[in-house]
């Protein structure tokens, strides 16, 4: 099988890699270009941890063509963070436990930014609605939920 | 169509770890040059804090700050022995091998100390600020790192410590057979409130009040993160989960997450809890541990919401939707029972 070319942002920097025809945009971030957080779960779109931001939209990178992100712009969750500073989610999550095993946190914390990024002060409901692709087997989503609604409100304290 | 609500109980005692061969774990504690520590284990944090918690009862026990101790678990094969993560065993079992092992190095720190500051090891103290100081005399002081520096480069000791927690054989009544297996037991009691809906069976939480009572919560955050998580896992065990198929053959089952039911964020519901400490005569400062039993009283608490609603008492797990339907026609509709 042939290589193809495939030039896209990856938390702001340009990348070039090849990739076999078929590969999914998850295989390309975690084996091509290193980025192990997005997290490899069902890989049938099932459970929500390879989330990824692409062009600003969620998409669960496991079902998404590595081909169809040429020339657009893919965010991560190794782009969060600004040098030591966690991101505010980040920070939220931490100080409401929102995370136990860990493995669904880099998906929850790409919706969770999508959702943010669209609605800066989201419902409860919508918090809900944002993250009901994710799913998470330790924390109950409760400790999630109100993370990302101090996040949303700006009260990032415990 | 009607939906019914429902209100159920259930209490428990949960056994923490369990009795066969004596539930051993091992730990061992040694300082770096340093004069920070390592706690070896081979037991595995899976996301629910052990390594915070040991890492607490080490440092405690040493009389160092939390930041000075490393708790590392990576393998099996090179550390000291252990049974496991599970029944509820980790605070308990590890805590307590961790403690022992951590009083042994503290003594041999001490001695080391002793040493240097020319002094008897039974007149000093830590601060659990990384200092060890005559009693009574806080100037006549040595930091825990120049007393692991003495330690390697001058008085050519190890501080270090070994620890083991064995659970004592329990005997046996000759009699009537009766045993203790188990020496330390947690309890807990759940209210859960549902809605039944009698025309599709469906079942909704509507809420959940709890008291839990496992000796001292040594890290209280840690334990309300695993009473809500484990809460749900018991709503999502009472309601959804099931690896067998809903339908005749075994290829219609659950294969994936998709299939698979679990709740999601939107089918949790408000749930308030109460922690009650008794600390554990023979726990690490007094701790059980919460694990498994944060989902145990949940399963019987929704059968038993689920009978007050509708009158149909299922005794089969997952109770779905068609099971309650089923169970409901059968009784010629739904019959609500009294509300106290």
């Amino acid at each position: 099988m042939s290589k193809i070319p495939l030039q896209f942002r990856h938390n702001g920097r340009d990348v070039a890699i090849f990739v076999d025809g078929g590969t999914n945009l998850l295989v390309a971030l975690r084996e091509l270009i290193g980025d192990m957080t997005p997290k490899f779960g069902c890989g049938q779109g099932g459970c929500g941890t390879c989330s990824v931001l692409v062009d600003g939209e969620l998409h669960l990178s496991c079902l998404t063509l590595a081909e169809t992100v040429a020339g657009r712009s893919v965010e991560t969750l190794d782009g969060l963070k600004q040098g030591p500073n966690l991101h505010p989610l980040q920070r939220a999550f931490a100080d409401h436990f929102a995370a136990q095993c860990g493995y669904c946190t880099p998906g929850m914390l790409m919706a969770a930014k999508a959702l943010l990024d669209r609605n800066p002060s989201p419902s409860r409901d919508e918090v809900v609605e944002a993250i009901s692709g994710n799913i998470c087997r330790c924390t109950g989503y409760e400790p999630i939920v109100n993370a990302i609604l101090a996040a949303a409100g700006g009260r990032i304290s415990a | 169509m009607t939906r019914h609500r429902g209100r159920g109980m259930a209490s428990i005692n949960y056994p923490i770890g369990m009795n066969l061969g004596g539930d051993p774990s091992q730990a061992l504690v040694h300082s770096n040059p340093s004069g920070k520590f390592t706690v070896a284990l081979s037991s595995i944090d899976l996301g629910q804090g052990m390594k915070s918690v040991t890492r607490q009862i080490c440092a405690e026990t040493l009389g160092v700050p939390v930041e000075d101790v490393y708790v590392d678990t990576a393998d099996s094969d090179t550390g000291p022995h252990c049974m496991g993560s599970f029944a509820s065993r980790g605070t308990h079992r590890v805590g307590n091998a961790v403690m022992a092992a951590a009083r042994e190095a503290r003594g041999v720190m001490m001695e080391a100390a002793a040493e240097e500051l020319e002094v008897n090891a039974a007149d000093l103290e830590t601060d659990g600020r990384g200092n060890i100081h005559v009693k009574g005399a806080p100037h006549r002081s040595i930091s825990t790192k120049d007393v692991a520096i003495a330690a390697q480069f001058k008085q050519g000791k190890t501080i270090s410590g070994r620890g083991i927690f064995l659970v004592p054989l329990s005997d046996v009544d000759p009699e009537t057979g009766e045993m203790s297996p188990a020496t330390c037991y947690a309890h807990a009691c759940l209210v859960a409130e549902v809605e039944v809906d009698d025309e599709t069976g469906e079942v909704a939480m509507v809420r959940m009040d709890s008291a839990y009572e496992l000796g001292r919560a040594l890290n209280p955050r840690l334990v309300e993160q695993q009473l809500v998580g484990g809460a749900w896992m018991g709503v999502s065990h009472a309601l959804y989960e099931t690896p067998e198929p809903y339908y005749p053959e075994p290829i219609h089952g659950p294969r994936d997450f998709v299939e698979y039911l679990m709740p999601g964020p939107g089918d949790i519901c408000p749930h308030d809890i109460a922690v009650l400490e008794r600390p554990a005569p023979d726990g690490p400062f007094g701790a059980k541990g919460p694990g498994e039993m944060c989902a145990n009283p949940v399963l019987p608490a929704v059968a038993n919401a689920i009978f007050n609603a509708v009158g149909v008492r299922i005794d089969d797990l997952p109770i779905t939707p068609e099971k309650v339907l089923r169970a409901i026609k059968s009784q010629g509709g739904a019959r609500p029972q009294a509300r106290r």
